[in-house]
C-alpha cells in the first residue's frame, strides 16, 4: 500500500514537472517574437550600407554623410595630421589601438561620427568648429575630445569613436556598410 | 471583509441590491469609514493623496492630448503645435500635462522625505515602502518616455543620452541599445515605441498605487511620533477627518500648481523643446528635467576609469551609470539599512541633522547637474554622490546601532496633547513644498548664455498678470515680417486666417492671402498648380524645402519662425537684442566668411545679415521708423506668433485662481469644523 502510494506520487510528481517545465518552454518560446519584434525591422536593415562619392573633398577638409541613422565623419588628413597620430605612443591610450588599425588610407580617416560616451555628435566637421586639443573632434555635451584618428583622448568617453566596414570601389567612391571589417574593441 | 453571513444593511435599495452581489460599499466602509488613522498627523500626510490626484490628472490630461497627437518622426512635432494651437483648450490640456509632470515629481518627493523623516519604511511598513520605491521607478521611465514625444531637440537627444546608458552594460549592451531603439539610431521606431509605453506604464503605476496603499491599510499609517497607536483615543476615522485634511491640502498645492499652468507654463521648460528634433545636430547642451539632474549630476561626474595593468576594467561610464542607478537601487534597502527602533527623527538628534543635510545634498546636486559638465559642477557632483552614499551605507547602519535617541511618548495621544494646537505643522510642509519648488527652478537660473552681456530687459505691454498684446505693435510687426522677415524665414504653424487677432478684418486677411500664389494639387490631370492664397492657407515659406533655402543662403539654414521666441532663452527679449545687437567685429576676432558679428549671438558669429536697420520699413500707420521701434514691433509679433493663446490664458488663469483660493477656503473651514471634537 504504502508503496503504491509512493510510486503514484512519483509518477503525479514527474508529470507535473514535465507540464510545469513544458509550461515554461512554451511561455518561453512565445516571449521571443515579442522581444524581437522590437529589433530593427527588415527595411531598417537594409538601410545598411551605403556609397559616398568623396571626390570633392579636399586635404584637410572634411564631409558629413548619413549611414544608419547617424552622422558619418569623413576627413581628408594633411600630413601634418597624419604624422600627429601615427609618430607618437599609442599603447597608453585610454582605448589603445594604433592609427594603421583604424584606416584604410592613411589620408582619410572614416568613422561613424557619434560620442562613445552618450551618443552626442562631436564638433570638428565644419571650419570654425572647436576641435579640441587634438584637432581632431570635440564633443559638446560631456567634454569628450578626439584626435584626428578618432581616437578618444581626453573626456568621459570611455573608446574610440567607431570606424564602420567599409571599402574603396574607386580612389573617390566609398562603399560603407560592408568590406574591410576593422577591430572596434568594446562594441 | 464580511462574510455572507453578516451582510451590511443600507437604506438605500440600490445600493443594498448592489452590496450582496458585489460589497463594495462594504469595503469602501471599512477601509475609508471605519478605518483608523492616528490622530497627529502634521501636514506632510497630505502629499500622499496630492501625488494621487496628480497622478489622475495626468491619466486625464494625457488621454486627451493622445486623441490628437502622432506618433510619427515626421509629424510628431507638427502634431503638438496642432493641440497648442488649434484644439479648443490643447493649450490647456499640454501646459497641465508637462508642468503636472514636475508638480508630480514635487509632491512624491515631498512624499518621499516624509517617508524617510519620520521612519515610515520600517517594520513592518517595508512592503509599503519597496512599492513606493518600484513607483518611483516607474514614474521616472514614464516622464522620461514622454519626454521623448514632442520629438523636440530635448526630447531626441535626451532619448539618446538615456538609451545610450544601457550601453554601458559589458558585453550585450550595444545589442540592447539597438533593441531599444529598433534601429540604428533614436528614430521612428523608437518613437513609436516610447509612444506605446509611456500609454501603458500609467495603468501600470496604477495597479503599483493599489497594492502600495492596501499594503499600508494592513500594517496601519505611520505618524509624525513614530509609535503604534494604543487605544481608540489615539486615532479617527480615515473619513471625514483626514478626507477634509486631505482635501484642503491638495486645493492649496493644486492652487500653486494652477498658477504656474496659467502664469508661467514654461518656466520649467528647456527652450531646446521647441525646436524639432535633427538626428544630425546635438544641442549645445543636453538638459534633463529638473527631477532627474541629481541623478545626472552623480552619472557624469565620473570621468577616470579604474585601470589595471594598462587594462580599462570598469570605465567612467560603467562608474557613473552604476552611481546613477544603484542611488534609486539602495532605496529598496532601505528598511534594512537602517536597524534604529526608534522611527521617527524628532527623537534622533544625528539623524535629524544628517537627513536635513541630504535634502540639501539634493539642492546642491540639482543645481550641479543643470550646469555645463566642468569645473565646480564636477566638484559638486562628486561630493553629492559622496555623501549620497555614505548617508546611506555607512551612516545610516552607524546611527542605527549608536544613536542616543531621545524619550519617545508614551502614546500618540500625549504627543497629539503636547504639540497641538500648533499651527507649525502647515509651515512645516510649506518649507519643504519651497524647497522642491526651488529645487525645479534651479537649473533655469544656472543657464545663462557664456561669453555674451545680459540680454536688455523690455518691458513687453504682453508681460504680467494682466498683459496684453498692442494690436498696433502685431500689425507693425506683422507688416515687417511680410516685407523683410519672410524672404527667408517661413512660419508654417501660423495660417492666414489667425491675422484676425492682429485686428484685421476678415476681408482684409482675404484680401492679404490672395496676394500670395499657392501651390495646390495634384489637379485632375495629376498636376500641380498655382492659385491665389485662402484665408485656411498656411503664410507661403519662402522656400519649397531646407535644401532650397541652404542652396540659395549659402549654406545657412533660417529657422522657422513660428515658434521662435519659446524656442530661445530671453524669449521676445533675445529676439529684441538679436536685431539691434549687430556691431563691427572686434579688433582680433576671427570672423569666418560669410559671418556678422552679432554681440548677443552665443559665438557672436551670425549668418544672418543684419536684417533691419532705421528707417528700412515704412510703417502703415505712420510710426517713427527707428530700429529700435522695428526690432519692438517684431519681437511682439513673434512672442504672439508662439502664443497666441496668451490673453485667453491669462483670463481663465485669473478665475482659476480666485475659484481655488475661495474652495481653499471654504475647505479649511470644513477641515476646521470636522476636526473640532477632537481633543
Amino acid at each position: 500500500m504504502d508503496q503504491a502510494v509512493k510510486k503514484g506520487a512519483t509518477r503525479r510528481d514527474f508529470l507535473y514537472l514535465t507540464a510545469g517545465a513544458m509550461g515554461a518552454v512554451g511561455v518561453g518560446s512565445a516571449a521571443w517574437p515579442l522581444i524581437d519584434s522590437m529589433n530593427p525591422a527588415a527595411d531598417t536593415l537594409a538601410l545598411g550600407s551605403t556609397e559616398v562619392d568623396i571626390s570633392k573633398v579636399e586635404v584637410g577638409s572634411a564631409l558629413t554623410a548619413v549611414w544608419r541613422g547617424s552622422p558619418l565623419f569623413i576627413r581628408h588628413r594633411t600630413p601634418d595630421e597624419i604624422k600627429s597620430v601615427r609618430n607618437m605612443d599609442w599603447q597608453s591610450l585610454r582605448d589603445a589601438q594604433s592609427d594603421e588599425d583604424r584606416t584604410l588610407k592613411a589620408e582619410w580617416i572614416v568613422i561613424k561620427g557619434v560620442c562613445t560616451h552618450l551618443g552626442c555628435i562631436p564638433l570638428g566637421q565644419k571650419a570654425g568648429d572647436p576641435r579640441g586639443e587634438f584637432n581632431g573632434w570635440f564633443c559638446p555635451c560631456h567634454g569628450s575630445q578626439y584626435d584626428v584618428s578618432g581616437r578618444i583622448r581626453k573626456g568621459p568617453a570611455p573608446l574610440n569613436m567607431f570606424v564602420p566596414p567599409y571599402k574603396f570601389v574607386t580612389d573617390t567612391l566609398l562603399h560603407v556598410g560592408d568590406g574591410h571589417e576593422f577591430p572596434n574593441p568594446g562594441f | 471583509m464580511s462574510g455572507p453571513k453578516e451582510k451590511d444593511k443600507f437604506d438605500n435599495k440600490t445600493v443594498q441590491w448592489i452590496n450582496d452581489r458585489l460589497p463594495i460599499f462594504t469595503m469602501m466602509g471599512k477601509e475609508y469609514g471605519q478605518f483608523q488613522v492616528p490622530k497627529n498627523f502634521n501636514y506632510f500626510w497630505n502629499f500622499g493623496a496630492i501625488a494621487m490626484i496628480m497622478l489622475g490628472i495626468m491619466i486625464v490630461t494625457g488621454v486627451f492630448m493622445a486623441m490628437n497627437y502622432v506618433p510619427s518622426a515626421t509629424d510628431a512635432f507638427a502634431s503638438i503645435q496642432h493641440t497648442e494651437r488649434e484644439v479648443n483648450y490643447g493649450w490647456l490640456l499640454r501646459y497641465m500635462h508637462m508642468n503636472g509632470a514636475s508638480f508630480f515629481f514635487i509632491a512624491v518627493y515631498i512624499h518621499i522625505f516624509r517617508g524617510l523623516y519620520y521612519g515610515s519604511y520600517k517594520k513592518p511598513r517595508e512592503l509599503v515602502w519597496i512599492f513606493g520605491v518600484l513607483l518611483m521607478l516607474l514614474m521616472m521611465a514614464t516622464a522620461f518616455l514622454g519626454y521623448t514625444l514632442p520629438w523636440s531637440q530635448m526630447s531626441g537627444w535626451g532619448a539618446t543620452v538615456i538609451t545610450n546608458l544601457f550601453s554601458a552594460i559589458p558585453l550585450f549592451g550595444g545589442g540592447i541599445v539597438t533593441w531599444l531603439w529598433g534601429g540604428f539610431s533614436v528614430g521612428q521606431p523608437t518613437l513609436n515605441r516610447f509612444y506605446a509605453l509611456h500609454f501603458l506604464l500609467p495603468f501600470i503605476i496604477c495597479a503599483v498605487v493599489f497594492i502600495h496603499v492596501w499594503a499600508l491599510h494592513v500594517s496601519g499609517s505611520n505618524n509624525p511620533a513614530g509609535v503604534e497607536p494604543k487605544s481608540g483615543k489615539d486615532t479617527v476615522p480615515f473619513h471625514p477627518y483626514y478626507t477634509a485634511k486631505d482635501s484642503f491640502g491638495t486645493v492649496v498645492f493644486m492652487t500653486i500648481y494652477f498658477a504656474v499652468v496659467f502664469f508661467a507654463p514654461l518656466i520649467l521648460a528647456n527652450p531646446d523643446h521647441f525646436k524639432p528634433f535633427n538626428p544630425l545636430q546635438t544641442p549645445p547642451e543636453i538638459v534633463p528635467e529638473w527631477y532627474f539632474l541629481p541623478f545626472y549630476a552623480m552619472l557624469r561626474s565620473f570621468t577616470v576609469g579604474i585601470k589595471i595593468l594598462g587594462v580599462t576594467l570598469i570605465s567612467a561610464k560603467q562608474q557613473g551609470v552604476a552611481a546613477m542607478f544603484g542611488s534609486i537601487l539602495i532605496l529598496f534597502f532601505l528598511p534594512w539599512l537602517d536597524k534604529s527602533p526608534v522611527r521617527s527623527a524628532r527623537f534622533r538628534p544625528v539623524f535629524k541633522w544628517a537627513l536635513r543635510l541630504l535634502v540639501l545634498n539634493m539642492v546642491m546636486l540639482t543645481y550641479a547637474g543643470g550646469l555645463p559638465a566642468a569645473g565646480m559642477a564636477l566638484v559638486m557632483g562628486r561630493v553629492g554622490a559622496a555623501y549620497y552614499y555614505f548617508f546611506f551605507l555607512v551612516l545610516l547602519p552607524y546611527l542605527g546601532k549608536n544613536e542616543k535617541t531621545l524619550p519617545l511618548p508614551e502614546s500618540i495621544s500625549e504627543d497629539y496633547a503636547a504639540c497641538h494646537p500648533v499651527i507649525g505643522g502647515a509651515k512645516k510642509a510649506l518649507l519643504p513644498l519651497a524647497l522642491g519648488l526651488t529645487m525645479a527652478l534651479a537649473p533655469h537660473h544656472a543657464q545663462a548664455a557664456e561669453g555674451t552681456p545680459p540680454l536688455p530687459k523690455i518691458s513687453w505691454p504682453e508681460q504680467g498678470i494682466f498683459g496684453h498684446y498692442d494690436k498696433a505693435a502685431l500689425q507693425r510687426g506683422f507688416q515687417i515680417y511680410r516685407q523683410v522677415c519672410s524672404n527667408c524665414h517661413s512660419m508654417k504653424y501660423v495660417y492666414y486666417r489667425n491675422l484676425e487677432e492682429l485686428g484685421y478684418t476678415p476681408d482684409q486677411v482675404k484680401a492679404l492671402a490672395a496676394t500670395y500664389q499657392i501651390t495646390d494639387g495634384p489637379n485632375e490631370n495629376g498636376q500641380m498648380y498655382q492659385r491665389p492664397g485662402r484665408p485656411t492657407d498656411r503664410l507661403k515659406a519662402p522656400f519649397a524645402n531646407p535644401e532650397q533655402a541652404r542652396a540659395a543662403l549659402n549654406g545657412a539654414l533660417p529657422p522657422d519662425m513660428s515658434n521662435l521666441v519659446n524656442a530661445r532663452e530671453g524669449g521676445p527679449d533675445y529676439i529684441y537684442a538679436i536685431l539691434t545687437g549687430y556691431e563691427p567685429a572686434p579688433n582680433g576676432f576671427d570672423l569666418m566668411a560669410g559671418h556678422m558679428y552679432n554681440k548677443y549671438f552665443p559665438g557672436h558669429q551670425i549668418a544672418m545679415p543684419q536684417p533691419l536697420t532705421a528707417g528700412q520699413v515704412q510703417f502703415e500707420d505712420g510710426t517713427p521708423n527707428s530700429l529700435d521701434n522695428e526690432a519692438r514691433d517684431v519681437a511682439q509679433f513673434l512672442d504672439w506668433a508662439s502664443n497666441p493663446h496668451m490673453e485667453q490664458r491669462k483670463q481663465m488663469g485669473l478665475k482659476v485662481i480666485l475659484f481655488m483660493l475661495a474652495f481653499a477656503g471654504i475647505l479649511l473651514a470644513t477641515k476646521r469644523k470636522v476636526w473640532s471634537d477632537v481633543t
